[in-house]
């Protein structure tokens, strides 16, 4: 999206919308849209990527608050998993600098279109 | 699940989310097929893991310069409301059909990334 800034920022206002509104009410699917929409406004791939882990991040923080209030999950039930998923989210930021955006656009479509075939399902 | 297999799994999934290739939902995949922890408390869960996962992850990312600063607040800044707002009605809608049609759509942007990644582009 080259033209005009005023375009390119309603866009990813709408982004945003979508992004958030998939989120909130499927509980999935708004990361995940979030990079081609991203990639659309101008973003390269890797930091559609990179970018798009914000997005996530902030509408998580909103689920993930309605979830505690509502006492569906307490927080020590997902420490076991923490420990080592902050390590894990280390070694994936240093990966995404490395890998190619070939593979990184393969891996992302297969693995969109095998969570998408089980959502189907569901 | 054991305290070792959670560790391993914790780990996977964190660089997968990492990536932003789980659109946030990768550990709940793994719950939800191999353990019985019911769907509510998974979700919880998934969410409460990418908390630290997220922001560890997109502190590397700034540092690699691969965040969008100015697209990543824009998009922020209408997604929470909206995700409140999805919420609501989450509980107010029946989501069948609905998760249905989006398992459709995800699919078919799955395959335009894969298809995508065996064309020679000038600009992938």
């Amino acid at each position: 999206m080259q033209t005009g800034n005023k375009r390119k920022k309603l866009f990813l206002l709408m982004t945003g919308a979508l992004c958030g509104f998939l989120n909130g009410f499927f509980g999935a699917g708004g990361g995940t849209v979030a990079v081609p929409m991203l990639r659309k406004s101008g973003l390269g791939e890797k930091e559609a990527h990179a970018t798009s882990v914000a997005v996530i991040l902030a509408v998580t923080a909103v689920s993930a608050t309605f979830y505690l209030i509502r006492g569906s999950v307490a927080i020590s039930d997902t420490l076991g998993y923490i420990y080592t998923g902050v390590f894990g989210a280390a070694l994936g930021a240093y990966v995404l600098k490395k890998i190619s955006v070939v593979w990184l656009k393969r891996i992302f479509g297969a693995l969109i279109m095998a969570a998408s075939v089980r959502m189907f399902l569901r | 699940m054991n305290g070792f297999l959670m560790a391993v799994v914790g780990f996977f999934a964190a660089v997968i989310g990492s990536m932003g290739l789980g659109g946030g939902g990768i550990l709940l995949l793994y719950i939800s097929a191999f353990t019985d922890i019911p769907q509510l408390k998974a979700q919880g869960i998934n969410l409460i893991f990418f908390l630290p996962i997220g922001a560890v992850s997109l502190f590397f990312h700034i540092k690699n310069r691969l965040v969008d600063k100015k697209a990543a607040l824009l998009t922020v800044l209408t997604a929470v409301p909206t995700a409140v707002l999805g919420a609501f009605l989450a509980s107010a809608v029946s989501q069948d059909l609905l998760r249905k049609g989006l398992a459709v759509f995800l699919f078919f942007l799955g395959a335009r990334e894969l298809i995508g990644s065996f064309k020679k582009k000038r600009r992938l």
